[in-house]
């Protein structure tokens, strides 16, 4: 089994190579003109104005928290889809009774329009 | 005769041989032929968006009624290398103030994080880069690294053009993952394990056909995964610029859209593998060279259909993707994995567990539930219009008083 | 020393020093960024220890939801994305003293307990550890009772979730 893991491991090692040795080489080859007005940052051709900070939208991070939510749920539910042959039936149960219950916070949460893009 | 019909596990074989033979020790035998197997993954995963960013323009092309590249090469198939040689020539442009570092391993960790899906994925019995026995999460995992990749972009830019829309995108493709890992809990239900070679060879029936729903889940959410139309807001040239991409230029941005391409592809390959029975067909497992050849036919169908599917459909607004992903996609997949493990334990345990009952009940369940939706979409519907329609009370005037 | 060693080794010092870099790491979305080396880090740890499952979960939930979860909220919340400025209050001496003399007395406390020295007992042959979590997970003698706990609490933290927009409106 950890041989399966090596070759994760050493995938992941070259994988991050790769993108960057073309990078690397591109940095070698292209043109280096730089002037103050190509470095500037763009804003639709006009003069940046104020820092660089975003207005704070709470829907970003209720979207990114409910994810968060389910995903949880997701991979506690993993083993028990893996194991779904040997379990009686009390355990399927009680596996979907944990899958209706985030289904009904899921709906909850749509009632009190909180998943709402305002 | 051994070499045909397995190339690539003989070459593996001999080569160890031959290191063993150097008097190299075991294990480091075993680390250098894996080195080189991950080595000739990854190229290859590469070298095939030349030949699928070639397929797409011309499809693209032909379907608005027009050639498309036909110049470079019979029929323009050579046309990606003159582009990746204009790519690679274009000069970068680091914007003011952007922090280097984050900036420029952005794209390096968005582009890694496709291909790194290609080390489950398998093309026959015998060729696959790793088998672990949790694929299935290790897919969902690594996709979520490229979400990272994204909001690093659009942070180190110093842009707030593209913070918004590293944000707008993180935020699509974060909701998106919850209908697909839940479609994806469906071949794990029905396959009993996680690995995704086991799934392959748990699909005596493809999956597709057990459980439709699941598939066409699958494929939806795929398509906003990797950001493609109709959920391609944030790459739309008229919004917020080229969103987290905007301050990328030259190969960096080349780097983005390469992994954009290939992770359409991966994911046809992923959903020929899960849904469509990958490298299973007539004669597969004596000859793995066949199985290669299924798996690829499989994902070019996929990859067609992904194609279509973005030229024809129109563009979401962000807040209607995000209803449907949460209000209509994640209910109905919930809805999904709760019917697919009732029948499957009620089957088990009546002991009626021959595959063509699983078959025809899983689908029939499938159906049940298109059914269910539909008219609940269409009752929704229904009240909707007869609100609108309904005489409304205008405004009157009130009764002039008789004199005046 | 072999090559697991070696590599457990590696790991071990990535995870360490990138944790010790969130501390100290002048701007706040650089200390998450090296808060993600640091998980990334753990995660191959369980994969030394023969948990595949536990080091996708690792990568899954930590990186691929809390960190994003983490930077989101450090980036909405900040007016200026690259504050910089000491991390360090004045007491950091005897803070650090502190940290070192916690790290000696657990290193004496668990290098004397007896089982620490001692291999534990491989898995055994045929036992297929996903499969004994899933059938773990919902036996009622075994861990039923903390995974339907584990839903309710997913639901305080979507409550949560539905307080906080509550208060924006």
């Amino acid at each position: 089994m950890l041989n399966d893991w090596l070759f994760i491991g050493l995938f992941f090692l070259i994988v991050a190579i790769f993108p960057g040795v073309p990078i690397l080489l591109a940095g070698l080859l292209a043109p280096k003109r730089g002037s103050p007005a190509k470095t500037q940052v763009y804003e639709c051709g006009m003069e940046t104005v104020g820092d660089t900070w975003v207005q704070f939208k709470v829907q970003y991070y209720i979207f990114a928290l409910t994810f968060l939510v389910f995903d949880v749920e997701l991979v506690f539910l993993f083993p028990w889809a893996v194991a779904f042959d040997k379990l009686p039936l009390v355990g399927v149960i009680s596996g979907i009774i944990f899958i209706l219950v985030l289904f009904g916070e899921l709906l909850a949460a749509w009632r009190k329009g909180v998943l709402e893009w305002v | 005769m051994e070499f045909l019909r397995d190339p690539i596990t003989f070459i593996g074989n001999w080569l160890e041989g031959l290191l063993l033979g150097w008097n190299i020790a075991p294990a480091a035998a075993t680390v250098i032929v894996t080195l080189l197997g991950a080595f000739i993954l990854g190229t290859f995963s590469l070298a095939l968006v030349v030949f699928t960013i070639w397929m797409e323009r011309k499809l693209y092309a032909r379907i608005q009624d027009r050639l498309g590249p036909n110049r470079v090469g019979p029929w323009g198939i050579l046309q990606t290398f003159p582009d990746m040689v204009k790519i690679f020539t274009k000069e970068y442009i680091t914007p003011d103030g952007a922090d280097k570092a984050v900036y420029n391993l952005a794209p390096i960790l968005t582009v890694s994080a496709v291909i790194l899906l290609w080390a489950v994925i398998p093309f026959a019995p015998t060729i696959v880069g790793s088998e672990i026995n949790v694929g299935i999460l290790y897919i969902v995992a690594v996709g979520a690294l490229g979400t990272l990749g994204i909001i690093m972009a659009g942070w180190s830019s110093n842009n707030k053009y593209a913070l918004l829309g590293a944000f707008r995108t993180v935020s699509q493709m974060v909701s998106y993952e919850v209908p697909m890992v839940l479609a994806l809990l469906v071949p794990v239900l029905l396959g009993r394990t996680m690995g995704v070679n086991s799934l392959v060879e748990a699909q005596s029936v493809w999956f597709i056909v057990l459980s439709p729903l699941a598939a066409f889940l699958f494929f939806l959410s795929a398509q906003a995964e990797i950001g493609r139309a109709p959920f391609d807001l944030l790459e739309a040239e008229s919004e917020l610029v080229a969103g987290y991409q905007t301050e990328y230029s030259g190969l960096k941005f080349g780097m983005f859209y390469v992994g954009e391409f290939l992770h359409a592809f991966t994911v046809s390959a992923l959903m020929a593998t899960l849904f469509l029975g990958g490298w299973r067909g007539p004669w597969a497992e004596q000859w793995p060279m066949l199985g290669v050849a299924y798996f690829f036919v499989k994902t070019f169908i996929v990859y067609f259909f992904v194609i279509v599917l973005r030229i024809t459909m129109p563009r979401l607004r962000i807040d209607q993707m995000l209803n449907f992903n949460w209000k209509l996609l994640t209910p109905i997949a919930l809805v999904l994995l709760i019917g697919t493990a009732l029948v499957e334990k009620t089957l088990q345990s009546f002991g009626l567990d021959s595959l063509g009952l699983r078959t025809i009940i899983n689908l029939g369940m499938n159906l049940l539930i298109i059914w269910g939706t539909i008219e609940i979409l269409r009752r929704s519907a229904h009240t909707e219009r007869q609100q609108v329609t309904e005489p409304r009370p205008v405004a009157m005037a009130p009764n002039t008083p008789a004199s005046d | 020393m072999d090559l697991m060693q070696i590599s457990f080794f590696i790991f071990a010092v990535i995870t360490l020093v990138a944790a010790f870099l969130v501390v100290t790491a002048k701007s706040l979305v650089h200390s998450a960024l090296w808060l993600i080396v640091a998980l990334f880090g753990v995660g191959v740890l369980y994969v030394f220890l023969d948990a595949g499952f536990f080091a996708v979960a690792q990568v899954l939930i930590y990186i691929g939801a809390i960190a994003i979860l983490i930077i989101f909220a450090v980036m909405l919340t900040r007016k200026d994305l690259r504050d910089a400025g000491s991390q360090h209050n004045t007491i950091w001496p005897f803070a650090a003293l502190a940290a070192v003399f916690l790290f000696v007395g657990l290193f004496f406390v668990l290098s004397s307990w007896a089982s620490f020295t001692t291999a534990k007992p491989g898995l055994l042959a045929g036992a297929n550890a996903l499969s004994d979590l899933g059938q773990a997970l919902v036996s009622p003698n075994a861990y039923l009772l903390p995974f339907e706990l584990a839903s309710i609490l997913l639901v305080a933290a979507m409550i949560g979730a539905i307080y906080v927009s509550l208060i924006k409106k």
